[in-house]
């Protein structure tokens, strides 16, 4: 949405996106630098956000949107990362696909690039730690991460158009019966698909995840037990 | 093979929702983007004009969902790689 946030929004998002970047910048660098071995792995997520924000699903409002894809990069190397990830994909629609915006970028890199790989993090920490099961908690993550990254770009778009009547409310009604309403089962499929690029992961190479503090020891053996 | 038939079942239910909703409404399945701009009109009564325009546009829809594809391939070709790669390793010839 090019040239859709007036000032002083889009530079306000700016300025609060640019720490973040930065911050992961430093630490995708220090990964690069140190954990190579975990480099293919990062492609991964990096491809995976390529891949499902490339997806406009109809949704059963009648309108179309995109999974955002983050909740893989989110669970496995944190959000900050999740950032720098988001912001390269946002940069590619924004060039080539005049999607998302480069004006809007500082608040699009908000929404999916930060708010949602931070509730998608903090809801597998949460769920892993309440002893839920793997899987249902990377269900639940990225699920509750995308949908995240929709109720937040409500919040965007509301703050910079109060309605006339009933103010920053009104109208984060508004664009969340658009967008987030649409989200819900879009959410659920990027849910339901991350969780099956986790269990191949675990099948192919599950010394990363333990690598990447995703899962302990005693909790990767206790998976591979459950399936097979 | 339980995972996968879990995630089957939800992307049937996902498809004949839209089989549905696509048959017994007009819907136009237009972006949700586009419905905002449409509020964005709507709460400023019109006057809103666009503080930019995209630096470039795909000339037609079918450039676009060119573009869009590539983005997909890409995507695709990386993950195919990955999981290609570790699976043949595990296995010693």
């Amino acid at each position: 949405m090019e040239g859709f946030l007036p000032g002083p929004w889009w530079q306000i998002w700016f300025a609060i996106s640019l720490p973040v970047i930065i911050y992961g910048i430093y630490k995708l660098n220090e990964l690069i630098k140190n954990k190579r071995d975990l480099l293919p792995l990062l492609a991964v997520a990096g491809a995976y956000i390529f891949i499902l924000s490339s997806l406009k699903l109809p949704s059963v409002t009648g309108s179309c949107s995109h999974p955002t894809g983050t909740g893989l990069a989110a669970i496995l190397f944190g959000p900050a990362i999740s950032a720098v990830l988001g912001l390269i994909v946002l940069l590619y629609q924004a060039l080539f696909l005049a999607h998302g915006g480069l004006t809007t970028l500082g608040a699009n890199v908000f929404s999916m690039g930060i708010a949602g790989p931070v509730i998608a993090f903090v809801i597998y920490k949460v769920c892993t730690k309440a002893g839920l099961n793997f899987y249902m908690a990377v269900f639940l993550a990225c699920a509750l991460g995308d949908l995240a990254t929709y109720v937040v770009t409500s919040i965007e778009l509301a703050l910079a158009f109060p309605a006339q009547t009933g103010g920053v409310v009104t109208s984060f009604k508004a664009f969340a019966t658009i967008f987030a309403v649409t989200q819900v089962p879009l959410a659920i499929i990027e849910g339901a698909i991350t969780v099956l690029i986790f269990k191949y992961v675990i099948q192919v190479k599950s010394d990363v995840l333990v690598k990447l503090d995703v899962l302990s020891e005693v909790g990767l053996r206790k998976i591979k037990e459950m399936t097979t | 093979m339980k995972l996968e038939i879990i995630v089957a079942v939800i992307v049937l239910i996902f498809t004949a929702q839209f089989l549905y909703i696509s048959s017994t409404t007009d819907a136009e399945y237009g972006g949700a983007d586009g419905e905002a701009e449409g509020v964005i009109e709507e709460l400023t009564g019109g006057t809103y004009e666009p503080i930019a325009d995209p630096l470039w546009e795909p000339p037609s829809g079918e450039i676009e969902s060119l573009l869009f594809s590539l983005q997909a391939a890409i995507g695709a070709l990386v993950i195919g790689y990955y999981f290609g790669y570790y699976k043949g390793k595990k296995q010693p010839a």
